[in-house]
């Protein structure tokens, strides 16, 4: 028997005392006990809110368009979400999907969610927000003096725009409102803020911007703000009287004080003031209190609406091909003298590939990494003066093809197998990781923009297809 | 290296990327006396940790939160998260030469030295 669709009555003008928001993650796909979500859904919230993505993972996701979480991660997340709120007859809010926000993302959730539907016999009517920019539109902005750099970055020219394989904007909460007003039980966004998904159904039923933007940057990393950020997510309540108060899903973590405060330096550069496509969100004079010994009440947010509307861009682009070979050194005459080892491979590797290849330095680059001695941090590092057991030789090549950058690897290959240190007297063999040593890897990304746009209004980089309820 | 650190000071120093382009770092001080040594300006200023991360120290930002006991440093990545040199691309282990600065005054000192 097929269930009644489920109804949704966003009525704005309806005043309400509070607003409550689950969000049982960090990240969609990441995973949480399904008995948080039991005891989150009895606390009542009014919207399930999280995160399908993020630049944190580097350009590649963005550049190829691709999801960072295996699809099966983010179906199960996804069908114990979906059955909780068709069973509250709550919205469930999913912004940056697929990772990067792309539209192929938000239908590739949208996909598993129909799929999801089917199966369980459900009926929510989905919408879909597609977040992605065309350079040419973008350079009507650029012509116009209406896109800025951010910094670090310096000002941009067309050429740029046109050489991202793809460009997202990020929304603010409007769009994902929209999307709920005209009758979305679920909202798929492409890129969005990561406190925008929190902040659409408190922001929709009038609660005051200050709490409720500091409430959804304290739940955007779900446990993250708790002190056990592995036992799952946390349920916040936003007050219309102009506070809000946070609590985790599993009764056995905590909140407090200190660690809802401190999540403001979690990925921030400034941990008091956070913008917003809308305004600036200001917690320098926020107060944070213990209501009990798992619940934390915060006092004091403040939100300041911008003069003019933005909304930050994303792009990134091919920055070559890359070539990755792995090889590995224990013995102690070679370990000893590593540095020079490494040296002698570098001016070795060069004059090779220019008698062989005919390449000229500067027509290829490599990386020399040596895991074990000054891998992780290379010339920063404070602390390589003792010899190390033993050291993983890793050498990245990037070409303008993939050919020319194996190429180049390939040459290094007898020297990442056999080169002595200048002073021994016989060739060693070292400790190859995989036959072949080569792994192509494809084009490498890079991303380029860190731009506002100044939009003429919230929704207009933005286009909202809402479904009908799935024929079940 | 028996001289106390701004790592000892702390339950935790961390690092980690804050969009593509900046990194930021947190020292985590055990107590109020602990971070009046770290939060020190005479020890630990954009000029130390512009010489200690080789970047401009006009673009380091400080942050000393004695709410917290907690002081914070931002600053813009110097290696395109992603590009062929970058090899820490969530920036999470960038802490340690941090953590490893000797702590007070001397922090101006091994920052010099370098």
């Amino acid at each position: 028997m097929s269930p009644e669709p489920v109804t949704i009555a966003p009525d704005t003008t309806a005043p309400v005392a509070s607003v409550r928001v689950l969000t049982p993650a960090g990240v969609l796909g990441a995973g949480f006990p399904e008995s948080t979500i039991e005891r989150g859904m009895s606390l009542r919230p009014d919207v399930i809110a999280l995160d399908g993505g993020s630049t944190d993972s580097g350009p590649y996701y963005l550049g190829a368009g691709q999801p960072k979480i295996a699809a099966a991660a983010v179906r199960r997340d996804l069908r114990v979400l979906l059955k909780a709120a068709a069973a509250a007859g709550i919205p469930l809010v999913i912004g940056s999907c697929g990772t990067s926000g792309t539209d192929s993302g938000v239908d590739w959730v949208a996909g598993m969610v129909a799929a999801i539907q089917q199966e369980e016999g459900l009926s929510m009517r989905v919408a879909r927000i597609y977040a992605e920019q065309e350079a040419s539109e973008l350079k009507q902005y650029l012509d116009t003096g209406r896109l800025h750099a951010l910094p670090p970055l310096g000002e941009l020219t067309a050429d740029v725009l046109e050489s991202c394989t793809h460009i997202v904007a990020m929304m603010g909460h409007e769009p994902i409102v929209a999307a709920l007003e005209n009758g979305a039980q679920v909202v798929l966004a492409g890129r969005a803020t990561d406190t925008a998904l929190a902040a659409a159904v408190p922001l929709m039923k009038g609660m005051p911007p200050g709490p409720t933007w500091h409430a959804s940057k304290i739940v955007e990393c779900g446990g993250q703000a708790t002190t056990d950020p592995r036992a799952g997510g946390v349920l916040a309540t936003i007050d219309a009287a102009g506070f809000f108060t946070i609590e985790p899903l599993s009764p056995d973590a905590a909140c407090t004080p200190t660690s809802v405060a401190a999540h403001m330096l979690y990925e921030t550069v400034d941990p008091f003031r956070m913008r917003e496509p809308d305004g600036t969100l200001d917690v320098s004079g926020a107060s944070y209190a213990a209501l009990d010994d798992r619940i934390v009440r915060v006092d004091g947010s403040r939100f300041e609406t911008a003069a003019q509307y933005t909304n930050k861009l994303e792009g990134a682009r091919v920055a070559g091909y890359e070539t990755l070979s792995f090889s590995a050194i224990r013995d102690p005459l070679i370990t000893g003298a590593i540095d020079e080892w490494a040296a002698f491979l570098r001016r070795t590797l060069v004059s090779r590939v220019e008698q062989t290849l005919a390449l000229s330095p500067d027509e290829y680059a490599f990386d020399l990494r040596l895991y074990g001695h000054n891998g992780v941090l290379d010339e920063l590092e404070p602390d390589s003066d003792h010899a190390p057991r033993e050291v993983g030789v890793m050498l990245l090549v990037n070409a303008h093809d993939q050919a020319t950058a194996t190429a180049v690897a390939k040459i290094a290959n007898p020297l990442m197998l056999h080169l002595p240190t200048p002073d021994m007297t016989y060739l060693p063999s070292l400790a190859f990781a995989t036959s072949p040593a080569e792994v192509e890897r494809g084009p490498a990304y890079e991303f380029v923009l860190n731009h506002v746009v100044d939009s003429p209004s919230p929704t207009s980089l933005f286009r909202i297809e809402i479904e009908e309820a799935a024929d079940v | 290296m028996s001289e106390r650190t701004l790592g000892d000071l702390t339950h935790e120093v961390r690092s980690k990327n804050a969009g593509p382009f900046w990194v930021t770092m947190e020292l985590f001080c055990h107590d109020e006396e602990a971070y009046r040594i770290a939060a020190e300006e005479s020890g630990l200023d954009e000029q130390v940790v512009g010489r200690l991360y080789r970047v401009d120290p006009a673009q380091v930002l400080i942050f000393r939160i004695p709410s917290l006991n907690v002081v914070k440093i931002s600053f813009p990545r110097p290696l395109s998260q992603g590009s062929l040199r970058d090899r820490d691309m969530h920036a999470g282990q960038h802490h340690v030469p941090l953590a490893l600065l000797p702590a007070g005054r001397g922090g101006r000192g091994a920052g010099s030295a370098s």
